[in-house]
């Protein structure tokens, strides 16, 4: 019985590797709705809409541009960064004063204009996009399993954008003004921070993290309209597990669940698709705050 | 709810009028009882005008953004996952009359029965967190139903649960025919906005009120709130489900897309239209929205173009709805 287990296990750790990749946007995407919580208080629904905008940047950039994957990688979460700004003065800034779930149902309405918009245009099928030719070559020898390359970069490349983040909050000088302006933005204004541009650019730069997700998936899953609209309600139960209070423990959560998920497509495949939300549920029931929430 | 801030449906204190003919037993002044006597002779006379299926589309949705209405517009809860049990009571329903053979009352009463049962789940899970968090998990809950649906074998899976027989109503008055078939839909609307408002008016929905306003101090006052909020889950989630089961019969069809998340934001979007936490608002919103996709039908996905356009034009510039915004005109409560 065990020795059964153990064979399935060894089997299946593929499974579980390839479950990190999912974690890695997991992760990603849960962190700028984190960066976007904790400054405007505002649970950007259209982040997952912007996931698919990074996606589509990027394939249009090779496509109508002929600029490759690398200056996509940075080029497309600017423009979708960009159009955050925009976004974010136009619309969402008139919301700040009122009760906060009308920010949702707003970048909700969002996420419907961006989707619809992108299936008129470029219908629901997905478009190939090919991964760089640096990381498109024959797998790597793990021993137990061949990892394709392109796939142990997403895990890498999510790990570096997450501890880059966590750093420039935690550790620098504007990442303190913008811990303080979460805690107290009006005292922070009184210091002569310009706290509306702050958040402002809190929102871009959440809406970029999202972009920058959207490119890195790009050659993994097809670039379709709707490949943001199904991750993003996953990554909504992510964040309601770690809570959104800490950086790292959304970036651990993301990476955590994405395992399970993977262990679980080995164990139970039928139960795949729903073991994050049955997650979510046991750990409200223990932990209303989630894992890492302050309650 | 953070203190200072706009609660999202509260309404500003009017004087209020005696009802006519005795309506006031059911609890509306006297500007909601012209308007419930309107919506009456609408009901009756709607079928003769309009073509009957079509009606019938739009009372399942009134209910639901009526049933859904109960939960945001009076305690101040806003559920992303209503779909679960709008759609849930649709299968249930079409699994009831198609293959134990349930006369249509009971087939729609077995809709509720699941979506109460849902709602005392889903609402005993979500009810442990407030605000955005209590939209998102009751979201991922619903997304979790929605994979059970996609999975299970009594659904049909993409194909859905398929030509469900209206049956006889009591299993002695046949309602094949649409016109037939209106009345007890009529009827079902009926009795549910009818049962909301009792609820609303009722001390209980009083207290519903005093924890939209403010639950610390509803709590300070020694009412469990975590108990009301549960119950008014409940009976939001079963009548959600009693109109998800009615639509599966009207249209003899539960599909996937009852219970996909898509559903959950057009049931926000119907009432968010008509008006939160208004009486007639939600039936509005319903009217609004079914007859506007019942409009644009072929423009494909412009539908949900224009909708996510109408989501963010209320939100910005409308937000008590079309009938909050007819109300502060005519300085009346609706």
């Amino acid at each position: 019985m065990l020795e059964d287990l153990l064979f399935q296990l060894e089997l299946g750790l593929p499974q579980v590797v390839l479950g990190l990749v999912n974690g890695a946007f997991y992760a990603l995407l849960s962190l700028g709705l984190a960066v976007i919580f904790g400054m405007l208080n505002v649970i950007n629904f259209a982040h997952g809409a912007q996931f698919m905008m990074g996606a589509f940047v990027a394939w249009m950039l090779l496509n109508y541009g002929g600029i490759g994957y690398w200056p996509a990688l940075i080029l497309a979460p600017l423009i979708v960064g960009a159009f955050g700004v925009v976004l974010e003065r136009t619309m969402i800034s008139r919301l700040y004063k009122l009760d906060h779930l009308y920010g949702l149902l707003l970048t909700f309405g969002m996420a419907l204009i961006i989707e619809g918009l992108f299936r008129n245009e470029f219908g629901s099928s997905g478009m190939p996009y090919s991964p760089p030719e640096i990381l498109s070559g024959p797998p790597i020898d793990l021993g137990f399993m061949f990892l394709p390359k392109y796939r142990l970069w997403v895990v890498v490349a999510a790990l570096v954008m997450s501890l880059t983040t966590w750093l420039v909050i935690e550790k620098t000088r504007l990442g303190a003004y913008l811990r303080a302006a979460t805690e107290n933005a009006a005292l922070v204004q009184a210091f002569g921070v310009n706290v509306p541009r702050m958040v402002t650019l809190t929102y871009a730069a959440g809406v970029a993290l999202a972009a920058f997700a959207g490119v890195l998936a790009a050659p993994i899953y097809s670039v379709n309209p709707q490949m943001g609209s199904s991750l993003i309600i996953v990554v909504f139960a992510v964040v309601v597990i770690g809570g959104m209070g800490s950086i790292l423990g959304s970036v651990v959560t993301g990476f955590g669940l994405g395992l399970v998920e993977g262990l679980t497509k080995v164990v139970y495949p039928e139960a795949s698709s729903t073991v994050i939300f049955v997650i979510m549920a046991i750990v409200l029931l223990a932990r209303p705050a989630g894992l890492f929430g302050r309650a | 709810m953070a203190a200072g801030h706009a609660s999202i449906a509260a309404l500003p204190a009017l004087h209020e009028t005696p009802g006519l003919l005795g309506l006031s037993v059911l609890g509306f002044n006297r500007a909601q009882s012209i308007a419930f006597l309107a919506l009456l002779a609408a009901l009756i006379a709607g079928p003769f005008f309009l073509y009957p299926v079509f009606l019938m589309k739009l009372l399942c949705f009134a209910l639901f953004a009526c049933a859904f209405n109960l939960l945001i517009g009076y305690v101040g809860l806003l559920s992303f996952g209503h779909a679960m049990f709008f759609g849930m009571g649709g299968y249930v329903s079409a699994h009831a009359a198609k293959v134990w053979g349930f006369t249509p009352e009971l087939a729609i009463l077995a809709g509720g029965a699941i979506g109460a049962c849902l709602g005392v789940v889903a609402g005993w899970i979500a009810i442990r967190r407030q605000g955005i968090y209590f939209a998102m998990i009751t979201l991922a809950l619903a997304q979790m139903v929605f994979f059970v649906c996609l999975q299970a074998p009594f659904t049909g899976g993409e194909d859905g649960i398929q030509r469900v027989p209206r049956g006889s109503l009591f299993g002695l008055i046949d309602l094949s025919r649409d016109m037939s078939f209106y009345w007890l839909v009529a009827a079902v609307f009926l009795a549910g906005f009818l049962l909301i408002n009792r609820i609303v008016h009722s001390p209980f929905g009083q207290v519903l009120k005093a924890i939209r306003e403010n639950e610390p101090r509803a709590i300070s006052l020694g009412y469990r709130t975590d108990d009301y909020k549960l119950v008014a889950f409940t009976l939001s989630a079963t009548l959600a489900g009693i109109a998800g089961g009615t639509k599966a019969l009207v249209f003899g069809i539960a599909t996937l897309t009852d219970v996909y998340w898509a559903m959950s934001g057009e049931v926000v979007l119907m009432t968010l239209v008509g008006g939160l936490g208004t009486v007639f608002g939600p039936a509005m919103g319903a009217a609004v929205i079914v007859t506007m996709q019942n409009y644009l039908a072929e423009f494909g996905a412009w539908v949900t173009v224009i909708q996510g356009v109408i989501f963010v034009a209320c939100v910005l510039a409308f937000r008590a709805g079309v009938v909050g915004e007819l109300a502060r005109v005519l300085k009346v409560r609706l």
